[in-house]
């Protein structure tokens, strides 16, 4: 992931199909929904991001789940 | 005649649900468990005209796919498969600031076959951050009633109790689904007929197709054929190459809906409305000053655990042994006098004594939860704990096992992850807590050297103390570690945790939340801890000779000498007045001196009743075990009769060393009396030593010597499985450490 703090990225969508997977869609990382990079905690993991309005953590591995929109 | 109508209320977590389920049912609520798990159940009642509501507070949950307990139960009492709850319809209790993400679930329960009503709840916060909603629209779009609520303040609540006795109609489903997936799940509804012969209604059996972790296959209610599983495999099969891939088909589908409706019933205003939660995030997140708050607020929750609870709990320790003292007095010494005092009041008193901690303790964590901190505190945590392979909620628990494992055990329920949760709960009292305090003190002060190390900077009692704080902590990051490669080994749960908005905590909830912890540990780990004390005082008083004091008061021939020369002075000062002042000070140094010798002896007596007793023998019998680690019998009873509490360890030590019974930490004496303790067979030889003092000291550290920590295990876990797992494997730890220590010492002595 390379956004910086306050941007914001379209999910493309998520990977897997295991209950990490499913969390992360009924929290509303499916396809077309924008996402904003809020920060990080003071260790650099895990990370705050902003969707549908509400806030929500994440750590680095989770992320990884998650395929983005290019552009 | 009454209408009877049970209520179920369901929602998101941080929705507000709990204010509501309080605003709808007032004092008229009850706590229990769904039986097998550790999920609590809060009823609730409610008269409303012509209607009787009982009220089920179900746990938050952001959708019906159910990943664990408490999801699970939710999922199970909405299909009627919990036998205690039937509910004839569902509340919706929804974030009115965050609707999107809570029409989610909504759109679910909707496909239940239940009649739905929706609470739109802190419409008062969605104001704020200038959100209008229009009710009427999304209750068309949803089909189902809405009532606007504002829980905190009670409004709204007469309007949904009328709306919920107008018995509203069931709800056909709202989002539509790709036709491949109806398709899928009819075919598999077919293939569950003809194996069960039922009948299963189109959501359940939409759920078994979605459920791709099987956990809902795992229960017994569906299907277990080959042909059945089969079906469902060539289900998922086809889905996924006719481009709707099982799971992901369900929340897109409803994702879609739910974007599209949106619009059509909330409106943003275009002022910025979330500037203040965003500057007041941005200090709390903060690199340095989040990390400060944070390290600040933990400070004072310790503090509060550790300190505030201390007044209280000396209020609570005198009560009780001016209860004794008062029935000794009243009914004079005997076996039923011992049982009174030293069995039941001390009993209760060892249970009540915890009280002011967890009470104070889920005062913190309650206003901490309710004002949406405890999410951030896990959030800068979460690093570090991962470390040890378990995650940022674990830290508040194992923190405040530092004052107290037992409320510590207990807040570990927040941890949702059960293998989380476990191994934070088995490693929770190696964190030295304040009863293992006194054990430090005394034999530090008693037998390590008073001098300053590294030229000054430190001092080697100090040193000592540390120690064995870091030890503790060093040992349970060891332990967690293995754990979770071991017994608990799994995946790493995911960390994907709602940042919810702060708010002003509901005081009311926060109060109630804390009562019922401590009224929860009163009822069911009392009751254990108050048998197991009873046990232990039997064993140490069992079996009496009626001898003893007799006996015993030969040994003292200059104490009857001096009671009959305190009555002849008495009586000359009596009759002669001139010699009075003289006489006066003479009585008062034989009274000094019959005092000492009186308590001298009653500690002998005591003390040999101990070591004649079953305890006592238990202890001379155990020697052989004892003695590598360097202690001679008398610690090996102080250490067996600290198994139930360890801070009766002291205590023990001075009956024992033949002192009364109430020394504590601070004394002189039994300071002294450690110092001159000799060996049985080696006069000459000192048992404290350095090693000795070390070897008990970590003994203490790392041993499991408290029933209520394993009362409240057993109570949180439903298994006396993992009690016994932590008795042993502490115990076993705290062998090896004592000798380990006791070796090394020795060996660092000599060379």
């Amino acid at each position: 992931m390379n956004l910086r703090e306050g941007q914001t990225a379209t999910i493309d969508r998520v990977t897997g199909e295991d209950a990490t997977a499913i969390r992360l869609m009924e929290m509303g990382f499916v396809s077309g929904v924008e996402v904003r990079y809020v920060g990080c905690a003071p260790l650099g993991d895990p990370l705050e991001f902003e969707i549908l309005g509400f806030r929500i953590s994440l750590r680095r591995r989770e992320l990884q789940r998650i395929l983005f929109r290019e552009g | 005649m009454m209408n009877e109508v049970t209520v179920v209320l369901l929602g998101n977590p941080n929705t507000g649900k709990s204010a509501l389920f309080n605003a709808l049912s007032g004092l008229n609520q009850k706590v229990g468990h769904y039986p097998g798990v550790t999920v609590e159940k809060k009823q609730g009642r409610r008269r409303f005209r012509e209607t009787s509501f009982t009220l089920i507070d179900l746990p938050g949950t952001y959708s019906l796919s159910p990943h664990s307990p408490d999801e699970k139960i939710t999922v199970d009492v909405l299909l009627h498969h919990e036998p205690e709850v039937r509910p004839d319809a569902v509340l919706c209790v929804v974030d009115a600031s965050n609707l999107a993400r809570n029409l989610y679930v909504v759109t679910q329960v909707i496909e239940l076959g239940l009649p739905v009503v929706m609470a739109l709840n802190m419409t008062d916060l969605a104001r704020k951050k200038g959100l209008t909603i229009d009710v009427s629209a999304l209750e068309k779009q949803l089909g189902i009633p809405v009532v606007e609520t504002q829980a905190n303040r009670k409004i709204g609540v007469e309007s949904l109790l009328e709306t919920l006795c107008r018995q509203p109609a069931i709800p056909s489903p709202c989002v539509s689904f790709p036709k491949a997936f109806n398709q899928q799940t009819a075919l598999l509804k077919a293939a569950w007929e003809s194996e069960t012969g039922g009948v299963p209604s189109d959501f359940l059996v939409s759920r078994v197709l979605l459920d791709t972790t099987d956990f809902l296959q795992s229960s017994s209610q569906f299907p277990s054929g080959e042909a059945f599983r089969l079906k469902l495999s060539d289900s998922r099969e086809q889905l996924k190459s006719q481009g709707h891939p099982v799971p992901a088909v369900e929340p897109i589908s409803r994702y879609e809906w739910i974007q599209k409706i949106l619009p059509k019933v909330l409106t943003t205003s275009a002022k910025n409305p979330s500037q203040r939660r965003t500057r007041m995030d941005r200090f709390l997140m903060h690199r340095v000053w989040g990390s400060l708050v944070f390290l600040a607020l933990m400070v004072l929750v310790f503090q509060a655990v550790f300190q505030f609870a201390a007044p209280a709990m000396d209020l609570i320790d005198q009560f009780f042994s001016t209860c004794g003292d008062t029935v000794t007095a009243i009914m004079g010494e005997g076996a039923l006098t011992s049982l009174i005092v030293d069995g039941v009041i001390a009993g209760v008193g060892s249970v009540v004594i915890f009280l002011p901690q967890i009470l104070i303790l889920f005062f913190f964590v309650g206003w901490l939860e309710d004002c949406g901190y405890m999410a951030r505190a896990a959030y800068l945590m979460d690093r570090i704990m991962g470390q040890v392979g378990l995650n940022g909620k674990s830290f508040i628990p194992l923190l405040s096992s530092f004052a107290c494992a037992i409320p510590g055990i207990m807040a570990a329920r927040v941890i949702e992850n059960r293998r989380d949760r476990l191994v934070t709960m088995l490693v929770a009292p190696l964190m030295s807590c304040s009863a293992r305090l006194p054990v430090y003190v005394l034999l530090t002060a008693a037998c390590i050297p008073n001098k300053s190390i590294l030229w000054g900077w430190l001092n080697l009692q100090g040193v000592t103390l540390v120690a064995m704080y870091v030890l503790g902590i060093v040992v349970a990051v060891g332990v967690a570690l293995v754990l979770k490669k071991t017994v608990l080994h799994g995946e790493t749960p995911p960390f994907v945790m709602e940042l919810p908005s702060y708010k002003w905590p509901n005081l009311l909830l926060v109060f109630r939340g804390m009562a019922r912890q401590g009224w929860e540990f009163v009822r069911q780990a009392g009751t254990l801890i108050f048998a197991v004390t009873i046990l232990i005082w039997a064993a140490g008083y069992f079996p009496r000779d009626p001898e003893l004091p007799r006996k015993i008061r030969a040994q003292y021939p200059r104490l009857s000498e001096i009671r009959q020369q305190i009555e002849k002075l008495g009586q000359n000062v009596g009759s002669t007045a001139g010699h009075g002042t003289d006489g006066l000070a003479t009585i008062k140094d034989l009274k000094g001196e019959e005092q000492k010798l009186e308590s001298e002896m009653d500690a002998a007596i005591s003390g040999s009743y101990l070591r004649s007793s079953v305890l006592g023998r238990m202890g001379q019998i155990i020697e052989p075990v004892v003695r590598p680690l360097g202690w001679d019998w008398k610690i090996g009873i102080a250490v067996i009769a600290s198994f139930p509490a360890r801070e009766v360890v002291v205590g023990t030590m001075g009956v024992i060393y033949n002192l009364s019974g109430d020394e504590d930490e601070e004394s002189r004496t039994l300071r002294e009396h450690l110092q001159g303790a000799t060996w049985d067979d080696e006069p000459e030889r000192p048992v404290f030593t350095v090693p000795v003092a070390l070897s008990i000291m970590v003994f203490f550290a790392l041993c499991a010597q408290c029933v209520s920590t394993l009362a409240v295990m057993k109570r949180e876990t439903l298994t006396w499985r993992w009690p016994v797992f932590t008795f042993v494997y502490m115990t076993t730890l705290a062998y090896i450490g004592a000798w380990l220590t006791y070796r090394s010492g020795i060996w660092f002595m000599d060379g």
